[in-house]
């Protein structure tokens, strides 16, 4: 209990009255500065309340809704781009690519688009990626590397199952359907490495051809040159989709695994996806 | 103008009356987070699609839970143009009121997923979930090649009841099926009838590509593919999004 209220000798200031071994609490007023940031703050805060949409039926005096304002902004960035959208959007790709603006537009709008929408299996640069995702920087296309080809890609994907213009095309299971035995596929993918070299086996390689010829030249050619129209791979190249080494092109041949992307054209705004076709074109391989 | 202020020492020296004011500086607090929470129900826009995870969904809801993707990962697209232009519409109230807890977060380690439904493939989901920087070079998120093991669906039926009880409407009928509708999702040759019927528009799958064994995977990427999924955006008019 505080025994006897004092004035301080030496600041003048009051006790608070409470004494620990001798010593005196002063009962010093707080710091100005701090008390009034301290009312400062309640009257941030009510202000605030009183402006924004702060309990539950109160809009606020202001009439800001975030769920408004986002609307208006978006509304407002489009109507700055709405021009040259217009332009891109009714233009073909290789119109595009022609005209330096919209080519310049396209380029620009493409990367920060391929790098939301495609990098993830594509990779940030279009290098691709182990495991069927292909590489975009280079001139082994799957479909084909022209403007249209790309376009279409992009707008209607691959083996999806929600575009019917989808491209599309099925390798059989030659192991895991039976339609081959293990050996014959080994000597098959014997014969696949021969035509780049790099066969250790040549008498088996020269079975694999008889079997080659039989099962797989009608989609990937009779030398391995491939087929877009089907999205059959060139064979003939270094460049592998799901590895080159004699058990990945085996594990291939018995139970291929078929790469699938999604159709775009109802996600994106048609000139994203012309800008995006450009884009693609221009990173190394386009034709 | 404080001077009154300086008479602390009347209410330290009564403790009757320094229980009444404690008690009512923190009433005051207490209301001030409590009050709004009767108004919640308010908030939640009225759009259709809404339903509750399927059992399969489910499952892999709690993996993503237990493994706490939530640290990294936020679901909460805010209503700003550049969250727009990136993952989509804002997020809805309503496409997480089954979600208990709900898994908003505060933290972008990683990418938002709340529209992540979809987006990529059901490959790309397994081999990036297997090995992120075979797909990411840039990224840090562990691996979870472990996901591919068998998924123990004993007590699925326990788990739905336990949400219906804080207000997530499985019907008795999902519950009986429970376990018959968890096997249809992940197995794609399945007759989808019976599924279909109590999950409107789930997708059915083999999404971990081996239908011979149901895994954590096939649940983690069930999930993540229907994520953000469930509302069409073309069917939804202005006034819907407007909250009192």
């Amino acid at each position: 209990m505080p025994t006897k209220i004092e004035k301080d000798s030496v600041t003048g200031q009051e006790t608070t009255g409470h004494v620990w071994d001798g010593i005196r609490e002063l009962n010093n007023p707080l710091p100005s500065w701090w008390l009034w940031t301290f009312y400062a703050c309640i009257a941030f805060g009510l202000a605030w309340m009183l402006i924004y949409p702060s309990l539950p039926g109160w809009r606020g005096t202001s009439g800001w809704i975030a769920r408004e304002a986002v609307v208006a902004d978006v509304a407002a960035a489009q109507a700055a781009n709405a021009p040259m959208m217009a332009r891109l959007r009714d233009a073909t790709p290789a119109q595009i690519a022609a005209d330096p603006d919209m080519r310049a537009f396209a380029l620009a709008g493409g990367r920060g688009a391929f790098a939301n929408n495609c990098a993830a299996c594509h990779g940030a640069g279009g290098q691709g990626a182990q495991g069927g995702f292909p590489a975009l920087v280079d001139d082994d296309w799957l479909w084909g590397g022209s403007l249209d080809a790309i376009q279409h890609t992009i707008r209607h994907g691959i083996r999806n199952t929600e575009d019917d213009d989808a491209r599309t095309s099925l390798m059989p299971r030659f192991g895991a359907d039976g339609m081959l035995t293990n050996a014959q596929i080994s000597d098959v993918a014997e014969h696949v490495l021969s035509m780049v070299g790099r066969s250790t086996d040549a008498a088996a390689a020269a079975r694999g051809q008889v079997l080659y010829a039989e099962n797989c030249a009608a989609c990937h050619g009779d030398r391995g040159e491939g087929n877009r129209e089907i999205g059959a791979p060139r064979l003939s190249d270094q460049v592998w989709l799901h590895g080159g080494s004699k058990p990945e092109i085996m594990a291939m041949i018995r139970n291929p695994r078929l790469g699938v992307m999604p159709s775009w054209q109802g996600r994106l705004d048609p000139a994203i996806v012309n800008m995006l076709t450009v884009y693609v074109h221009a990173l190394g391989g386009g034709e | 103008m404080f001077g009154w202020l300086r008479d602390h020492g009347i209410i330290e020296r009564n403790v009757i009356l320094m229980a009444v004011l404690t008690l009512i500086t923190i009433s005051i607090g207490g209301l001030v987070q409590i009050v709004p929470l009767f108004a919640v129900e308010t908030t939640i826009e009225r759009v259709a699609g809404i339903r509750p995870y399927t059992p399969l969904e489910l499952r892999g809801r709690d993996i993503y839970v237990r493994e706490g993707c939530y640290n990294c990962h936020s679901q909460m697209i805010r209503p700003f143009r550049d969250e727009l232009e990136r993952y989509g519409h804002y997020s809805l109230a309503a496409e997480s009121m089954y979600d208990h807890p709900f898994q908003w977060g505060s933290k972008r380690t990683g990418p938002d997923l709340a529209r992540v439904g979809g987006r990529y493939s059901d490959d790309w989901h397994a081999a990036h979930l297997r090995s992120p920087r075979a797909l990411v070079p840039a990224s840090v998120m562990p691996p979870y090649a472990f996901l591919d093991r068998r998924l123990d669906v004993s007590d699925i039926q326990d788990r739905m009841r336990a949400l219906r009880i804080v207000g997530v409407p499985y019907s008795d009928e999902m519950i009986a099926n429970a376990a018959a509708d968890l096997a249809a999702q992940a197995t794609p040759d399945a007759d989808p009838s019976g599924f279909q019927s109590r999950y409107a528009r789930a997708r059915q799958g083999a999404f971990d590509s081996n239908p011979a064994m149901v895994t954590e995977m096939d649940a983690v990427i069930a999930y993540m593919q229907m994520l953000g999924t469930l509302v069409d955006f073309r069917d939804v008019t202005p006034a819907q999004l407007r909250q009192p």
